[in-house]
């Protein structure tokens, strides 16, 4: 019974994980036909390389835009729809809509509005943001990352409220009923009761879109392909390691090596908000 | 502080008023992108290239869509991505019902270490395993075919354990019950157990629906041009064209992609919440 998830699990995700770690040892020529072992400290290399390093900004730059904007937004947007009003409905099948679109159908909708010649938003807005009209958000080096991090703050916002508002549900309501009676305002409830109880949802979530962040791949290939050259502002990690016009595209050690690595960073950023948050999360009961 | 009690009503009508109007203006907001795209598909193309300015729904039409879904064959597209889809959901049901069976039911040798096992690999993100996976793939003549897009999915190490949560709640009655009346393991499995934890299984299942549909990375490494293969999210990028008079084909295109998916998510709201929440509450 155990077998097919065992063979499955086994050929897809741990043969490919020990290749890589192993693979990322070697060195290899143009054409990967000659590879040669160079050890551990390949992994060294790699990581203080240029590329890398600068991928390594483009990621963390865009985990630290997503992912407390992401969250604020997430957590204030449930707050303000966890109401009995008339046509709350309404208002949280809005804000949960972002959940039915996929990477591509996300980022291609930005790409559209983003268009310099046509795009909406350059034609609403270029007297703010000149640089919607020239050269384009998506073009400038300067806001290119911006653009490519608010694509997916919108796009993981369905995502955020429904998790929040269903860690709210479970809320129980003597909770705040206890800290009316003892003359809590609506701030003070809000902060000593509300964000406690919704720790574990916002531990969760934080967890959920730093592990996005890091590994943003598709949003990059449809929106800037990394560009804009010769910056490449918005090569992440992912992208560095499979982009199709990437410079080690062709070269199987040095994906390795770059997998590897963004595998260890992820998982250590994803334990430090675990061991940050520990002591802080409140699990109930 | 004493306050008259006539103004307290007063209050909370403007808060209400307040909520309201900021209800709106984020919803408004949230919408914008959305309602920009289809308007833009829904006009022919000179026109939204003359009037790109106009927000309003007049002279609609469905020429965009209709010359994007002959241009990018999106009918093709759409049959790949929902092909792969239900396969791989139905596998994914059918590995995680198996292997949660045998971690709650059964006893056997080195279980522990096991179910260690299925844990780590929960933690191995596809970002790592694409790289030697496309090679695997390569070496079993699978790129550009349809078992290189579903094997690979098909077991699911979040399903097994999500079974196995409810398996283990189940009566333990159940099972002895059952065996005292000699009723087989796959029996049971089938008859009595997978019918009680339909519930997960639907939350199941609608994720394991929308992963596959949406996915984008190993898609894209695994089709590598062959347009009788692609799926709907790759296959997409075609229609980006460096012309701007035919860029609003793009438009057309993600209407069609997205709205299967907005009518699933419709009708199928319970499931997602469920599934959404599975992991966040009460860890």
């Amino acid at each position: 019974m155990l077998g097919t998830s065992l063979v499955l699990l086994g050929v897809w995700t741990i043969y490919p994980l020990v290749r890589a770690i192993q693979t990322g040892h070697l060195s290899c020529n143009q054409t990967g036909t000659r590879c040669i072992d160079t050890g551990w400290s390949t992994y060294f290399d790699v990581f203080m390389s240029q590329q890398f390093q600068d991928a390594l900004k483009v990621s963390f730059w865009l985990a630290v835009m997503t992912v407390p904007a992401g969250l604020i937004l997430g957590v204030g947007l449930a707050v303000l729809a966890d109401k009995h009003l008339r046509g709350i409905g309404f208002f949280r099948t809005v804000f949960s809509s972002t959940v039915a679109t996929s990477v591509a159908v996300a980022s291609l909708v930005w790409f559209v509005l983003l268009q310099p010649e046509i795009g909406v938003l350059s034609d609403l807005f270029s007297n703010w943001v000149p640089a919607l009209k020239n050269p384009g958000l998506l073009r400038d080096p300067g806001t290119a990352l911006p653009a490519v991090a608010l694509s997916s703050i919108w796009a993981s916002l369905g995502f955020t409220f429904i998790v929040i508002t269903a860690g709210l549900q479970s809320v129980p309501k003597e909770l705040y009923e206890s800290a009316y009676v003892d003359g809590a305002g609506s701030f003070r409830r809000f902060t000593n009761v509300t964000l406690p109880m919704l720790s574990p949802s916002i531990l969760f979530i934080s967890v959920v879109l730093t592990t996005r962040a890091l590994q943003t791949y598709g949003e990059v290939a449809l929106l800037t392909g990394g560009g804009p050259e010769p910056e490449k502002s918005t090569t992440t990690i992912p992208y560095l390691i499979y982009g199709r016009n990437s410079i080690i595209s062709q070269d199987i050690g040095l994906k390795s090596a770059a997998a590897v690595l963004l595998f260890l960073i992820s998982l250590v950023f994803a334990l430090v908000q675990f061991r940050g948050f520990e002591k802080r999360v409140h699990y109930g009961n | 502080m004493a306050t008259d009690i006539a103004s307290v009503g007063a209050t909370r009508g403007w808060r209400k008023v307040g909520r309201y109007s900021l209800l709106t203006f984020i919803a408004v907001v949230v919408l914008f992108p959305i309602y920009a795209v289809l308007l833009q598909a829904l006009k022919s193309g000179p026109d939204s290239l003359d009037h790109p300015r106009s927000l309003l729904p007049v002279d609609l039409t469905f020429s965009t869509i209709r010359a994007a879904w002959d241009q990018g064959d999106l009918g093709r597209l759409l049959l790949n991505s929902l092909f792969v889809a239900v396969v791989v959901t139905t596998g994914v049901i059918i590995t995680s019902l198996l292997a949660a069976y045998a971690f709650a039911f059964l006893e056997f040798p080195f279980k522990g270490p096991i179910f260690v096992f299925f844990l780590a690999t929960m933690l191995v993100p596809g970002e790592v395993t694409v790289v030697f996976n496309q090679r695997t793939a390569d070496s079993l003549g699978w790129i550009n075919s349809y078992q290189g897009l579903i094997v690979p999915s098909l077991a699911s190490t979040f399903g097994v354990f999500l079974v196995r949560q409810v398996f283990l709640q189940l009566p333990h009655e159940l099972r002895e019950a059952a065996s005292l009346d000699g009723v087989g393991h796959m029996r049971f499995l089938w008859e009595v157990a997978a019918p009680l934890s339909r519930p997960t299984l639907g939350a199941l299942g609608l994720f394991t629906f929308l992963g596959t549909w949406n996915a984008y990375l190993w898609p894209s490494q695994v089709i590598r041009g062959d347009r009788a293969h692609e799926t709907i999210q790759i296959g997409l990028d075609r229609l980006k064209s460096s012309d701007i008079s035919r860029l609003n084909l793009v438009t057309g295109g993600l209407v069609v992609a997205a709205l299967p998916i907005f009518i699933l998510l419709v009708v199928f709201q319970r499931q997602l919440v469920r599934g959404l929440t599975a992991g966040a509450v009460k860890g």
